[in-house]
């Protein structure tokens, strides 16, 4: 996008993707361990919200790394969200493969998936509309086959067998367990650290330059095509443990659930309200949009008088992402954490 | 919106020789280039047939019944004239305004659900709805040119995408808070079987085909025959040379997206009577009406007709040979061979 493409130009060359690198890991050291004691404290209710909150961030920054920073726009993570689920659960109904190795296979899977898309995409050089395009297509494609797949249980899906006591290793607890929100916070903050580590090595600075500039890029010796393919797998591998705790949250997956394209919008939303290839933005997205459906079935479970008529309606949740995401692009196209981090250097 | 390229039938004699060129600018404008244009064409329409001739022949074998076969081929052809007609404003609008209208099929659902409202609150015929729908659909798709995308017309792709997206996301879903998930339909009366070529046809669905067809013939006229069609067209070939002639783009960019909504407000209509009436039945039609889009030629009018009939007939033929799967699915497998393989589209694309 080019709300990033220009603040990379107004930086000095030199300037990493994410710079102060150092300083962001103690800022998300220290706002870890002051959410730890949060489920604690929280109502139940809450608390499902938190959780919510962090599997959105943590699909989000996968999507970020493929479609901010390495400015190839996906949409399509449903895709890998899907395998990851998938996988995960497969492994576990048909297997009683425990959850974590199955979300390690499922990263392997997604990642693998997303080399193959990436691949004959920029095999045949699909750029823009027809990257997106395409992307869209390959979910789709996934959706629609494990709708009608008997070696995935057709459009049924699957649900998490429970188990008679909480366990960590086969990632279940109690409903409203804080453990819960603690895997989803520790996942969601690994995959921040991979963002930063990712953006550091050669690998993440060559993607970022071949957004920038992939002619440039490619005269000055990047090998772009493993470049963006390597960035693709890190994207769809952070968003595949998205589709895998969700299972295991939610105890439950179909193909709509996981494949659907509305996975592929809410990985885009809260990088884009948040702010495109910035390190916080998807996080910030994420806090941003998570609680706004309960707050809309509130809404509606008692409405006001001159709403009566809407009583009991769904909807009105993604209404609102429309709205936000329409005026987000209009009013602050950097996102909501890139508008403050302009105003702030700035200043 | 490349005529030229366009249509295969030679029509394209009535377009001035520069419009042609200018399309294609950079294979010259040797006659001897148009040519071999003209045979690769030809050629591509070939290919195309035979691989629908295949298709129609792989499932004859595979069901074993003609009329199995015969009643998809005239089921497919019949609702592809509305993909078509469909996807000719969703192309239209690329064409023009180089923007990928992901809220297409929204508002093919909003005009879903105002037929339904005359039909069922003001007692009016189905197709005398047109005479509500399109004009409403039309000023709806200016209201949302002139509101949320004329800003956004010089940011990048994304950008515009992503408005479309969440006026997709509000459409959709506002429709859901309005009226419901609850499935609803309209009746044509005097609906009937109507024996087509040895198969049965409903006549609500042959009257949908006919009707999409009319419309996308006048749409061509419009295109081809009036001041406002080749002021269209000439924006579509070349914004900044239409700016400098003295045609005002941002006028034939409101126009164009009226237009193309205005085809999908049409296209619901007519759809009325054949689908279950639902804020998602738009998502589908959506997805169709890209795929059509991307195989006709982005920007292409005429080959976002043929793409529809095409399509109409991988779904109908698709579901013979892949049973028990969804017919969609044979249609993205198409989608994808053609994004790989000709992401020009099976008919060209404007330039």
């Amino acid at each position: 996008m080019t709300a990033t493409t220009s603040t990379s130009a107004d930086r000095t060359p030199a300037a990493l993707p994410v710079p102060l690198w150092n300083r962001h890991l103690a800022v998300l050291a220290a706002a870890t361990v002051l959410l730890v004691p949060l489920p604690l404290v929280l109502p139940d209710a809450y608390q499902a919200v938190a959780v919510r909150v962090l599997v959105f961030a943590l699909l989000s920054i996968g999507w970020n790394i493929m479609s901010g920073f390495g400015g190839m726009f996906s949409f399509g993570h449903a895709a890998y969200f899907g395998l990851g689920a998938y996988t995960e659960v497969w492994l576990l109904v048909e297997l009683g493969v425990p959850p974590w190795i199955g979300m390690g296979v499922g990263m392997v899977v997604a990642a693998a998936f997303a080399v193959l898309v990436g691949f004959l995409a920029l095999r045949y050089r699909l750029k823009g509309a027809y990257f997106a395009l395409a992307t869209f297509a390959f979910a789709e494609m996934l959706r629609l086959w494990a709708i009608s797949s008997d070696v995935v249980n057709r459009a049924q899906g699957y649900h998490v067998p429970l188990r008679p006591e909480p366990s960590w290793w086969y990632l279940q607890f109690e409903p409203g367990a804080p453990e819960y929100f603690w895997i989803a916070l520790g996942l969601t903050a690994f995959a921040v650290v991979v963002t930063v580590l990712f953006l550091r090595t050669r690998t993440g600075q060559f993607a970022v330059a071949a957004r920038d500039d992939e002619d440039a890029a490619a005269a000055l010796g990047v090998p772009v095509m493993r470049v963006k393919l390597t960035t693709m797998a890190v994207s769809a591998a952070i968003a595949s443990v998205a589709g895998a705790f969700y299972v295991q949250y939610y105890l439950f997956v179909d193909p709509d659930l996981a494949f659907g394209s509305a996975v592929s919008i809410q990985a885009i939303l809260p990088a884009v309200i948040g702010g495109v290839a910035t390190l916080w933005g998807p996080v910030l997205g994420a806090v941003v949009l998570g609680p706004l459906s309960d707050v809309t079935a509130t809404l509606l479970r008692n409405p006001p008088a001159p709403l009566e008529f809407l009583h009991g309606r769904g909807g009105l949740d993604v209404v609102l992402y429309g709205v936000l995401l329409i005026l987000i692009l209009r009013l602050l196209p950097k996102g909501i954490y890139g508008t403050v981090r302009e105003w702030w250097e700035r200043r | 919106m490349n005529p030229a390229v366009g249509s295969p039938a030679g029509a394209e004699q009535a377009v001035p020789a520069s419009v042609a060129q200018a399309v294609d600018g950079d294979e010259g404008a040797v006659a001897g280039a148009r040519s071999t244009r003209q045979r690769l064409l030809w050629l591509r329409f070939g290919v195309v047939v035979a691989a629908v001739a295949l298709a129609v022949v792989m499932a004859l074998i595979r069901s074993g019944s003609g009329v199995v076969v015969t009643q998809s081929i005239v089921t497919g052809l019949l609702i592809g004239g509305v993909y078509g007609l469909a996807a000719m404003g969703l192309t239209l609008v690329f064409g023009v305004l180089d923007i990928i209208n992901f809220a297409h099929g929204s508002f093919l659902a909003f005009a879903l659900f105002v037929t339904y409202w005359l039909v069922s609150v003001g007692g009016v015929h189905p197709y005398l709805a047109l005479v509500v729908v399109v004009p409403v659909m039309f000023g709806l798709g200016v209201l949302v040119q002139r509101g949320v995308l004329a800003k956004a017309m010089s940011e990048p792709l994304e950008n515009q995408l992503l408005i479309t997206l969440g006026l997709a996301m509000i459409v959709e879903n506002g429709l859901l808070l309005l009226f419901g998930p609850d499935p609803r339909a309209v009746a044509l009366p005097g609906d009937h079987g109507v024996p087509v070529l040895g198969a049965v046809a409903d006549l609500s669905r042959i009257l949908a085909a006919a009707g999409a067809l009319v419309l996308a013939g006048l749409l061509f006229l419009l295109l081809q025959r009036t001041k406002l069609g080749t002021a269209i067209r000439a924006v579509a070939t070349n914004s900044t040379g239409a700016q400098l002639v003295g045609i005002d783009t941002r006028r034939i960019h409101l126009l164009t997206f009226g237009i193309g909504t205005a085809c999908a407000g049409a296209a619901g209509t007519l759809v009325a009577p054949l689908v279950t009436i639902e804020p998602t039945t738009g998502a589908m039609f959506n997805i169709v009406a890209f795929v059509v889009v991307v195989l006709g030629g982005m920007g292409n009018v005429v080959g976002a007709l043929l793409g529809g009939l095409v399509i109409g007939l991988t779904e109908q033929v698709g579901a013979l040979l892949l049973p028990g799967h969804s017919p969609l699915l044979a249609v993205f497998i198409v989608f994808v061979l053609v994004l790989f393989l000709r992401p020009q589209g099976l008919f060209g694309r404007s330039a």
